[in-house]
């Protein structure tokens, strides 16, 4: 036993947002224990990016980042992207990177929480931390949000079993589920209530009616779902002292994507006028947070950051990933921590597929097969540490307990931005 | 025999497990079926195994059929990844973010092959 529990060390685990900060990890069996699926496969052998590359054929780190940086200092204008898998130091260095070679920096939420982030900038946001959730809230609302295949951990750690300092069991707390689809996770739920794919505008509208009084306005049925039902929610929410709206990627990856959050951030304070409630996004990457609050540490925007004028500009209909991509405004591209090849819709992919790729990830993916450049990395938590900021904006360090041959992300991108300093001083002086 | 349909996208935890080992069979199994309501599977006239080709104004792609009892009449759903992405739409209407939940589409029994993640990328 006190062999096997020495080989045992406490880890933070680098798949999802919740960044479980409870697992282990087993060094010399390469396995993981107490993590979710998710994070099990995270902690666990899995083929990897051999060497670094050069179309195709193995080089020298050196190689790689020499021909990346000529890469990026020929392009007129690179979209450095991903980020949302590395840790905080690596995407400080790609911030002041996209900076230099006046590019665009865009990461991973501009295809899954970036609306929320448009929703803030005009609501602000009645947030807390999941710690609150778990001391306080005796009701929480899973909007378009299946954390039992996202985030399996959460409902245990945080939001439904999880037992606090005033929720001292799970009779305490009721759980709602809202979604297009019967999911894994309404089966933990009190009360589960189906809507019409793209209704989440309107019934939230009816809601705030609800809750205001103004039931008139309501009619017999929104989205799918009956007045009663709306009713039976409405003062559920206004029932409860401490409540927590969670929203997935139903919210804003569907018809009024922005919008939808705007208008649950307004059900929130007017919430507020009555009782207790926040709403908080279920990020998905483990430091999806840091891909945002990272470039606002100096641009003060969080994606879709465009630097060819030499100062930034934030504007997602023109510098988001997507934009970018299908309007063909990126001549090269530099990919971190992320596959856009795979998570793209194919218009986006299709430019992809005709620019100069440079690709830094830990293992193949679909982006693999369309970059010109391949330069493998460590795997943050296992192989190199760093700073991560969970979903709720908390800081965790997260460890070195392997020694690799791998670079890590942040000495890889250290040395790009060294040679591109090189490239572009001497061109300065010519 | 053709069924109209609205496509959402999504996670699953199959897909999550495999979504740093998109090169391998398991992950190929994970993202390339389509789930779709009892009615439709039945309208369809489909087996286990069997494909469809989903289509929108924005793409086709073939995948497996799979048969969802929680899933209503006209709803379907793609693992999220590069089938789903074959269909969805592009469009960002100004936020980045294109719409991957919620596309109008059709479905229909098809003996075409499953395209392989690498032959997928080619096509493109």
């Amino acid at each position: 036993m006190a062999e096997e529990a020495e080989k045992l060390v406490n880890v933070i685990c680098t798949f999802c947002g919740s960044v479980c900060d409870d697992v282990q990890f087993d060094v010399e069996k390469y396995k993981g224990k107490k993590f979710c699926k998710l994070g099990g496969s995270k902690f666990s052998k899995k083929e990897r990016i051999k060497s670094p590359m050069i179309d195709g054929k193995e080089v020298s780190y050196e190689d790689a980042i020499e021909k990346a940086a000529e890469i990026l200092v020929n392009a007129k204008r690179p979209l450095l992207y991903g980020w949302a898998s590395t840790v905080n130091e690596a995407i400080r260095l790609g911030v002041i990177l996209a900076e230099r070679v006046g590019g665009i920096y865009d990461q991973c939420a501009s295809v899954c929480h970036a609306p929320g982030t448009l929703a803030l900038i005009e609501e602000g946001v009645p947030g807390g931390s999941l710690g609150q959730i778990k001391n306080r809230a005796d009701m929480v609302v899973f909007w378009g949000s299946n954390p039992m295949e996202a985030h399996p951990r959460h409902p245990v750690r945080y939001s439904v079993r999880a037992k606090g300092l005033l929720i001292k069991s799970r009779k305490d707390r009721k759980v709602v589920v809202i979604d297009v689809r019967k999911t894994k996770s309404a089966n933990m739920a009190d009360l589960f209530i189906r809507i019409k794919p793209g209704y989440d505008y309107p019934i939230i509208s009816a809601l705030r009616a609800l809750i205001k009084g103004e039931e008139d306005a309501v009619p017999d049925e929104v989205g799918g779902v009956s007045k009663a039902q709306l009713k039976e929610l409405a003062e559920m929410m206004k029932s409860a002292k401490y409540g927590a709206i969670l929203y997935g990627l139903g919210v804003t990856q569907s018809r009024g994507r922005d919008r939808n959050i705007e208008n649950a951030i307004k059900l929130i304070q007017l919430l507020n006028r009555h009782t207790r409630w926040i709403i908080w996004p279920m990020r998905g990457h483990y430091n999806v947070v840091g891909a945002g609050e990272v470039p606002a540490w100096e641009t003060g925007f969080t994606y879709a950051i465009d630097f060819s004028r030499g100062y930034p500009r934030f504007s997602p209909g023109e510098f988001s990933a997507n934009e970018v991509l299908q309007r063909g405004d990126c001549d090269a591209a530099l990919v971190i921590a992320s596959d856009p090849a795979a998570h793209f819709p194919r218009a986006s992919v299709a430019h992809l597929k005709k620019i100069p790729v440079i690709q830094i990830d830990p293992f193949p993916n679909m982006t693999t097969l369309v970059s010109d450049v391949v330069i493998p990395s460590a795997i943050a938590g296992i192989e190199a540490e760093g700073t991560a900021y969970r979903m709720d904006g908390i800081p965790f360090r997260v460890k070195k307990v392997i020694d690799t041959d791998y670079w890590s992300d942040e000495e890889i991108l250290k040395l790009i931005l060294e040679k591109v300093n090189e490239k572009l001083s001497a061109e300065e002086v010519v | 025999m053709k069924t109209e349909v609205e496509i959402i996208s999504g996670r699953t935890l199959d897909q999550g497990e495999t979504v740093e080992e998109k090169l391998t069979e398991d992950y190929f199994k994970a993202v390339s079926y389509c789930e779709l309501s009892e009615e439709d599977f039945g309208t369809l006239e489909l087996s286990d195994g069997d494909r469809v080709k989903v289509k929108t104004e924005f793409g086709e792609v073939v995948v497996f059929a799979v048969k969802n009892k929680d899933l209503p009449k006209g709803l379907v759903f793609i693992p999220m990844g590069p089938y789903a992405n074959m269909v969805i739409d592009p469009n960002t209407d100004g936020t980045g973010m294109p719409q991957f939940k919620g596309i109008k589409g059709s479905v229909e029994k098809t003996d075409e092959k499953v395209k392989s993640v690498k032959e997928l990328i080619e096509v493109i």
